[in-house]
């Protein structure tokens, strides 16, 4: 039986869930409705919350008559690329940092705070000077290099939190058992740092996804050029053709869900719980 | 730590190699990271911090003459600057503890199992999917009474006189912005936190139960203690980044209506970009950089403390 007072608890908790989903999508919602409103009705129907017709016109627009796949591709390895070297690297300098005590190891992590906290338009000028020696700017390569190096020290501050999660005894199990300390940290603690390693993927991923500054000072052609620095594009090219920048924003968007829909799972997982207990 | 206690004590037997290879080893995992920081951020950074004591201007070829300390001075007397320093503050406090505030509610509801979990999780968290200037796009055509429906909404529910375009009231125009960014930043706070919570051991919970705990206490002394931590470092990256964090702003209002949403990191984008002032800029960037040094110091020594207790 069900007591009245839980009863309301759980509307209580259904009902704000419900308050946190429609404040999450209703923007979205209106990208969405922007994007499949006719150029004529804009604005005479821009408060409407559908307008009377709908077309996707843009959409087809945007695929056949613009670059944007080309934009989408070069988007697409630049971000993944990104996100599995910053992974790699973050798990394991996080590793460092969450197991050892060793000398130096303050200025490292002061020096990571450090890259944290000043804007980045500090280093376009000087970053833009190195590169172009090495025929690093125009092309994917550099970005992701540039990208790298931005992602890295929150990833590894990131992972090092999640590795303070997981019991030493574990490891110094295994090491007692005749591992060395790598073998442990690859076969023990790495796959129960999934979650963490699924987490810091999602967020690298996005972060490179909708970066927009560097991609839009390292890049000038068109043929390295992402995705945000083509939706800018609409902005300047003629007059803002709002509805095409709305629907090639919308399917940027679809991505960066998808793969929000896919790593969020690891995060409910929890498995850190369940490897102390079992 | 066998080697550490071992290596104490002299009687260490293993080949010099072998012990090399032991003491190096957490530089060895460092280093990957470490040399792309070094040279993709710290050498530029270098260079930067010289262009503000520089007079460096883009496209001006008799620039780049060193004259010391003058940005500096320039900066003590530029009024901009200074209303921008105050708007940063209003700007990071409000948003930084409104996602925090959310993201830490969004995160405790999301944490105990129910049906369509999973599906709410995602949907709550696809904000942070959502390029950052793409969202400003957005959130500013949604603000807009032509084509946005919250003038509407608030003019209905009484909160305004008139169905105005809040971005252009100086008075409110700051809460534009700062809405965008907290729909923005709620996930990032609600993962990280989730992530924690789902780290506690349940058995405490369980036990705290057993021994006739109540929700609030058990919250109070299991949950806030476990994830104070994380909750010191997410909150001081986080200040740090929005008190960089210019996008939303350069799009949705440029710092305008008269300067009153510019902040320090708008301004210096604005120094660059527009005016191509790019030691001014740097300068100004400098000064920033110190501010939040202080701040992140505080914080360090705060977590440290913290994890001391624990």
């Amino acid at each position: 039986m069900i007591r009245p007072k839980r009863l309301g608890m759980t509307i209580a908790h259904r009902a704000a869930i419900l308050v946190y989903v429609a404040f999450a999508l209703f923007p979205l919602y209106w990208l969405v409705k922007v994007s499949v409103t006719p150029n004529d009705l804009l604005y005479s129907e821009g408060v409407k919350m559908w307008p009377s017709r709908a077309t996707l016109d843009h959409f087809a627009f945007v695929l056949e008559h613009s670059d944007f796949p080309l934009f989408f591709r070069n988007s697409m390895i630049v971000s993944v690329s990104t996100a599995f070297i910053v992974t790699i690297l973050s798990s394991i300098g996080g590793y460092a940092l969450s197991r050892f005590t060793f000398r130096g190891k303050f200025w490292i992590v002061g020096l990571m705070l450090l890259t944290q906290m000043f804007p980045l338009v500090m280093l376009i000028a000087p970053i833009f000077k190195m590169l172009s020696p090495l025929g690093l700017t125009n092309s994917l390569s550099g970005l992701i290099l540039v990208y790298v190096a931005f992602n890295v020290p929150f990833a590894t501050f990131l992972m090092q939190s999640f590795f303070d999660g997981i019991p030493k005894d574990l490891e110094e199990a295994a090491m007692i058992d005749g591992a060395t300390r790598f073998m442990a940290f690859r076969q023990i603690i790495l796959p129960l740092t999934l979650p963490g390693m699924a987490a810091t993927l999602g967020f690298v991923f996005t972060a490179a996804w909708s970066e927009l500054l560097f991609a839009l000072m390292l890049i000038s052609g068109v043929d390295a050029s992402t995705f945000p620095v083509g939706l800018l594009s609409f902005v300047s090219k003629f007059s803002v053709d709002f509805g095409q920048m709305m629907a090639a924003g919308v399917l940027a968007l679809i991505p960066a869900c998808i793969f929000f829909l896919l790593i969020q799972r690891y995060l409910v997982q929890g498995l850190t719980a369940g490897a102390v207990k079992g | 730590m066998t080697e550490a206690v071992s290596a104490q004590y002299g009687r260490d037997r293993r080949p010099f190699l072998r012990r090399l290879a032991i003491a190096s080893e957490p530089y060895l995992y460092s280093a990957p990271a470490l040399i792309l920081i070094v040279t993709v951020m710290l050498v530029p950074l270098a260079i930067g911090i010289s262009y503000a004591f520089r007079d460096m201007t883009l496209l001006d070829p008799f620039s780049g003459g060193f004259i010391g300390l003058d940005h500096f001075r320039a900066i003590a007397k530029d009024k901009t600057f200074w209303l921008a320093l105050k708007n940063t503050v209003y700007w990071t406090g409000y948003s930084v503890a409104l996602q925090f505030a959310f993201g830490l509610i969004l995160a405790l509801l999301l944490d105990k199992p129910f049906y369509g979990r999973g599906l709410a999780q995602a949907l709550c968290f696809l904000p942070w999917a959502v390029p950052s200037f793409l969202s400003g796009l957005n959130w500013a055509w949604m603000f807009n009474p032509v084509v946005g429906p919250i003038p509407h909404w608030l003019y209905g529910i009484g909160l305004m006189s008139a169905p105005d375009n809040i971005l252009s009231d100086p008075d409110l125009a700051m809460w534009g912005p700062i809405i965008a960014n907290v729909w923005w930043g709620i996930p990032f706070f609600a993962i990280t936190l989730l992530a924690a919570l789902q780290s506690i051991p349940r058995d405490l919970y369980e036990a705290a139960a057993i021994d006739g705990a109540t929700p609030f206490q058990r919250f109070r002394s299991i949950t806030l203690p476990f994830l104070a931590p994380t909750i010191a470092i997410t909150v001081m990256l986080r200040t740090i980044w929005i008190a960089n964090f210019a996008d939303l702003i350069v799009v949705m209002t440029n710092g305008g209506p008269a300067d009153k949403t510019q902040i320090v990191a708008s301004y210096i984008f604005t120094q660059a970009f527009r005016r191509l002032d790019f030691g001014y800029a740097s300068a100004i960037a400098m000064v920033l950089l110190l501010l939040l040094m202080v701040y992140s110091l505080l914080i360090v020594f705060l977590r440290q403390t913290l994890l001391k207790e624990r």
